[in-house]
């Protein structure tokens, strides 16, 4: 039988939670006989080649590129798993959505303290720039999501625990300590 | 403004508890109450501005911004809407070249919607300077629009005649109409002001209680708690001062009766509330009346001060001597909550409109923490006719559980909307037979939005505490209505706007619901949405107040009777969909940076 | 002395002084009930609704119901522990609880009860309402990202002349705290560290104090919120 295969991504997100994959320690050798990776900024693969059982989704949806991956993600995987707080609630990204969109380019290219030489005042608007989205979406509200691991990032312990049971098909176990927030 | 404020202040004696009335006196006088205003009530008050503007804020006919010396409140209630209301509106915006929500940079009109001011059998109608105008139409409106701009008083902008009845009297002055279609023992016009009280003075206290517990008649308001052990409960509890409140908020969309109550028959009313202060031992009574109802001030007042000359009310009355009793007018200031007993006592103490938490109940603490009876208007006028004709004449009336007559409300798709009094135990049928409809109805509303909404299928179920308990609202809607956008998604606006705030799940769960529901409208809807409502409604049973606990009911009550109406909008293809629109959602970017959607 | 009466949580019997508040009652039995808006010493509210339980049936809110002879109340009920998740879910989807960037992450009661009912995703659409932060105190913030309208610090905290210094402003979905511009300026030290203690999030702190405890020795950190009740 042929192994369960893994891919992963990480959109709005700053891959720490894909650094928190590395912290499961030696365990990863036995993840690594455990699964296969397909598209994964860990082997550097860019496309999917073929089905996957479990997609790994960091970050929140930004951008539309960010919407085209998560939705590819969603035609080639049977499982996504929404990993930490960005990919669940927009996590730190999200706290724009509070701001108006156009404040907050116009702080960023136009009028804030750090903005340079701007003497054309554009806003980069190339395009080949993917587009902003009016807000920091969640991923459950651009796709389905079947599961959701919380924590900025998850802890090791969360993510090993949940692989193996996706993997084994067995249940989960949820001691209090992993299931946080921060 | 300074000098009038401290004039209001002195009225009403720096009492903190009379807040409302401090608050209402200065925005009649302005427009609004300013920040100069809130600074110094709550210097004299010793209270904190935070804590004016936490009872200012609440109310929707309160501003801290002027209002337009001419402040129009278009009504935004379903039947309005299908009696015409768009029209109406963008006439106004045309004609002022505003919108709603503004004031002209004049500063001589304001628009803004509001609530239903219970004239749904009049509608569109509109509020200006505490004025009705009711059977707008975008004629009628460019001429009011026209009177404004010359400066007209708004007493002298009607151009018919004034409505029916006691809506004539010097001190009204009103185009409203009663609209009595139908009249039972409650709106029978021979009545003898006094007799009740002759009759009740030579009987004791309990024995009046007795008389009224035997007539086996309910709260009137829609809740149909028994009258008699209400009072009871209240002569029973421990309390130098009690209170009797008659609770005139009808804010229920879709209900009117009290206001043509208090039109016809406001003698009827303030003799309910002496006999329920002789049956409690309450010197004071309390009439809150709704904002809304502001133009019959001057004409109650007058006839409370004909009753003091009487001798109905004041000291020792009709000559019982120790017999002391006396009503105030407390009015609110906008808020469909403030219906709900508890929140209408806070409102009346000069704060939110919050309902409490019971126990304590009114009856043991309620106004100023003294035993309070809270009756609705129709149920007082009730009990002057069981005092006068008896328990067993009133029983003859209704079902066994349901004693009496009920006054109705009836609009919507009708051709005699109006007042209508009936016996408990008319079913819907008889009820449509009775005002006459031009096409096939589709629905009934019963009890407003937080009744139920029942198809023809349910047309034979009858009116009544036992099947379909209500306030007396009931909305015809014919088959050419789109229930889910005309009627739910409207009272589902209504519901939130309403909401005290308090509780987490009354606060936020409306907004949640509403989403789900313009997710359907929308086309984007699924199967699943439709379950998630129904399940997700239920946790608004956990809300403190009625109003919390039936907000979902537009959508629970059309999902049970009306159920193919959502399944006609979800799509059947997909079983899921988040709803999420790449071209909306990256609309605004492209906007600010002057790119075009290669998405 | 008070009476004592009896009362049955979930099928166990229980004693309390009559008179006491349920959730009290509950707590001097050894049963965690939770509670966001309550606080000690401060007058029951009974706003976030999240003591539910059910008192011979009916849904009532336990730090506002005082027990009674009989009282037979079910706190495990499955329809109340699905409420009580809704309601956490509520309260997150209508503020902005960005966990990872608030001073008050393993402190908070909102999040440590979200712990407690292992809330991995809320049910209901995020809002992200546009809410302000407001800095023009000289002692407090406060962030109405973060508030979940519970009342406390308006019904804790008041000046020497007993006015209040927050108070509810506007109503339905709007509703929001104002701090008292005048007087809560002059607030002491020592009610603006009470009204940080009072707010159960993050959305009152003291000015210029940051993060001060590192993960893993916060309050909730290991402990379940209610597991000191349920292991006196």
């Amino acid at each position: 039988m042929s192994k369960p295969i893994v891919a992963t991504t990480s959109l709005a997100g700053c891959f720490g939670c894909h650094m928190s994959v590395l912290d499961i320690d030696e365990r990863i050798l036995e993840l690594i006989d455990l699964v296969d990776f397909d598209k994964s900024p860990v082997n550097d693969i860019k496309k999917f080649s073929r089905t996957c059982d479990i997609g790994l989704i960091e970050g929140g949806c930004c951008n539309s590129e960010n919407v085209h991956v998560l939705k590819d993600f969603r035609e080639h995987c049977k499982i996504l798993v929404s990993v930490g707080e960005c990919a669940i609630m927009g996590g730190l990204p999200a706290m724009r959505n509070g701001i108006p969109l156009r404040e907050c380019l116009e702080e960023a290219y136009l009028n804030g303290p750090t903005v340079q030489n701007n003497k054309l005042k554009l806003i980069p608007n190339d395009p080949e720039i993917p587009i902003l989205l009016d807000k920091v979406y969640p991923c459950h509200e651009i796709v389905k999501m079947d599961y959701h691991l919380p924590g900025c990032p998850p802890r090791a312990d969360l993510i090993w625990e949940a692989l193996i049971a996706l993997v084994t098909g067995g249940e989960m176990k949820l001691p209090y300590e992993v299931v946080k927030f921060d | 403004m300074k000098k009038f404020t401290q004039k209001v202040l002195e009225k009403y004696h720096h009492d903190k508890t009379r807040l409302m009335d401090i608050l209402i006196a200065i925005q009649k006088e302005f427009g609004y109450v300013g920040s100069d205003a809130v600074e110094q009530i709550a210097q004299e008050l010793s209270m904190s501005e935070v804590d004016v503007e936490q009872t200012l804020s609440f109310y929707h006919f309160f501003s801290m911004q002027p209002t337009g010396m001419y402040s129009i409140y278009l009504n935004t209630s379903a039947v309005s809407n299908m009696m015409g209301r768009t029209q109406v509106a963008a006439a106004f915006e045309k004609a002022t070249g505003i919108k709603f929500g503004q004031v002209t940079p004049d500063g001589r009109i304001g628009l803004f919607e509001t609530s239903c001011i219970g004239m749904n059998d009049q509608e569109p109608a509109a509020i200006i300077n505490n004025r009705i105008f009711t059977k707008l139409t975008s004629f009628r409106v460019k001429e009011i629009v026209r009177d404004i701009k010359e400066g007209k008083p708004v007493t002298e902008m009607y151009t018919a005649g004034f409505g029916d009845g006691a809506n004539r009297d010097d001190a009204v002055q009103s185009v409203v109409s009663n609209n009595i279609r139908k009249i039972g023992p409650i709106l029978d016009p021979n009545y003898k002001v006094g007799e009740a009280i002759k009759k009740i003075i030579a009987m004791t206290p309990e024995q009046v209680i007795a008389m009224v517990k035997n007539s086996g008649i309910r709260g009137r308001g829609g809740a149909g708690f028994p009258t008699g052990l209400k009072w009871e409960f209240c002569h029973n509890a421990e309390g130098d001062r009690k209170y009797i409140f008659c609770n005139a908020d009808e804010g229920e969309p879709g209900t009117f009766k009290d206001r043509v109550i208090l039109t016809e028959l406001p003698r009827l009313l303030f003799e309910g509330m002496v006999v329920a202060g002789y049956a409690v031992g309450a010197r004071e009574g309390i009439l809150y009346l709704r904002y809304e109802y502001m133009y019959l001030e001057e004409y109650l007042e007058k006839i409370l001060s004909a009753a003091r000359e009487k001798h109905y009310l004041g000291k020792d009355i009709m000559g019982k001597t120790g017999f002391d009793f006396d009503i105030r007018i407390q009015f609110g200031a906008g808020a469909y909550v403030c219906g709900e007993e508890s929140a209408l006592i806070e409102s009346a103490e000069g704060k939110r409109g919050e309902p409490r938490d019971r126990p304590p109940f009114p009856v043991e603490k309620g106004y100023l923490e003294k035993p309070t009876v809270v009756n609705n208007v129709e149920t007082l006028c009730s009990v002057v006719k069981v005092i006068l004709k008896g328990a067993e004449w009133y029983r003859s009336f209704g079902t066994a559980e349901s004693t009496g007559t009920k006054l109705l409300s009836i609009s919507g798709d009708c051709r005699n909307p109006g007042v209508y009094e009936v016996a408990w135990g008319f079913t819907v049928n008889d009820i449509l037979e009775m005002v006459g409809t031009a096409n096939p109805v589709q629905a009934v509303q019963v009890g407003g939005p937080s009744g139920s909404l029942i198809g023809p299928n349910e047309f034979n179920r009858i009116l009544g505490y036992e099947d379909l308990a209500t306030g007396g609202s009931l909305i015809i809607f014919d088959e050419n209505r789109d229930l889910l956008t005309d009627v739910v998604l409207n009272f589902m606006d209504f519901f939130i706007e309403e909401s005290c705030g308090s509780c987490s799940t009354c606060r936020i769960l409306p907004s949640v619901l509403r989403a789900k529901l313009l997710k359907i409208l929308n086309a984007r809807g699924v199967a699943q949405d439709i379950d998630d409502m129904l399940a997700w409604s239920r946790f608004l049973k956990a809300s403190r107040c009625g109003l919390g606990q039936t907000a979902a009911n537009p959508i629970v009550s059309t999902i049970k009777n009306f159920r193919h109406l959502y399944e006609a909008k979800i799509q059947t293809r997909k079983a899921y969909d988040t709803g999420f629109d790449l071209s909306r959602a990256v609309q605004e970017a492209c906007e600010v940076t002057g790119r075009i959607p290669n998405i | 002395m008070n009476q004592v009466v009896k009362f049955t949580i979930d099928g166990i019997e229980c004693m309390a002084a009559q008179g006491q508040y349920i959730v009290d009652a509950a707590k001097e039995n050894g049963i965690y009930i939770p509670t966001l808006c309550n606080y000690p010493g401060v007058k029951p509210k009974g706003s976030c609704r999240i003591c539910t339980v059910k008192v011979n049936g009916r849904m009532m809110t336990a730090c506002t119901t005082p027990v009674a002879e009989n009282m037979q109340i079910e706190n495990q009920d499955n329809e109340i522990i699905e409420l009580r998740k809704a309601i956490i879910e509520l309260l997150f989807i209508e503020g902005n609880h960005f966990c990872p960037a608030c001073e008050k992450s393993g402190n908070c009661e909102l999040q440590a009860l979200a712990y407690r009912y292992t809330m991995m995703v809320p049910r209901f659409p995020y809002t992200f309402p546009q809410r302000a932060v407001d800095a023009t105190n000289p002692k407090l913030i406060k962030d109405q990202n973060r508030c979940i309208l519970c009342k406390r610090c308006i019904r804790a905290i008041q000046d020497e002349k007993g006015r209040s210094i927050f108070a509810y402003h506007k109503r339905s979905n709007k509703v929001e705290i104002g701090l008292d511009p005048k007087i809560g300026k002059g607030l002491t030290d020592e009610l603006a560290q009470k009204s940080v203690d009072v707010c159960p999030v993050g959305a009152l702190l003291i000015r210029g104090r940051g993060f001060e405890q590192p993960i893993g020795q916060r309050k909730y950190d290991k402990q379940a919120i209610g597991s000191d009740i349920e292991n006196m």
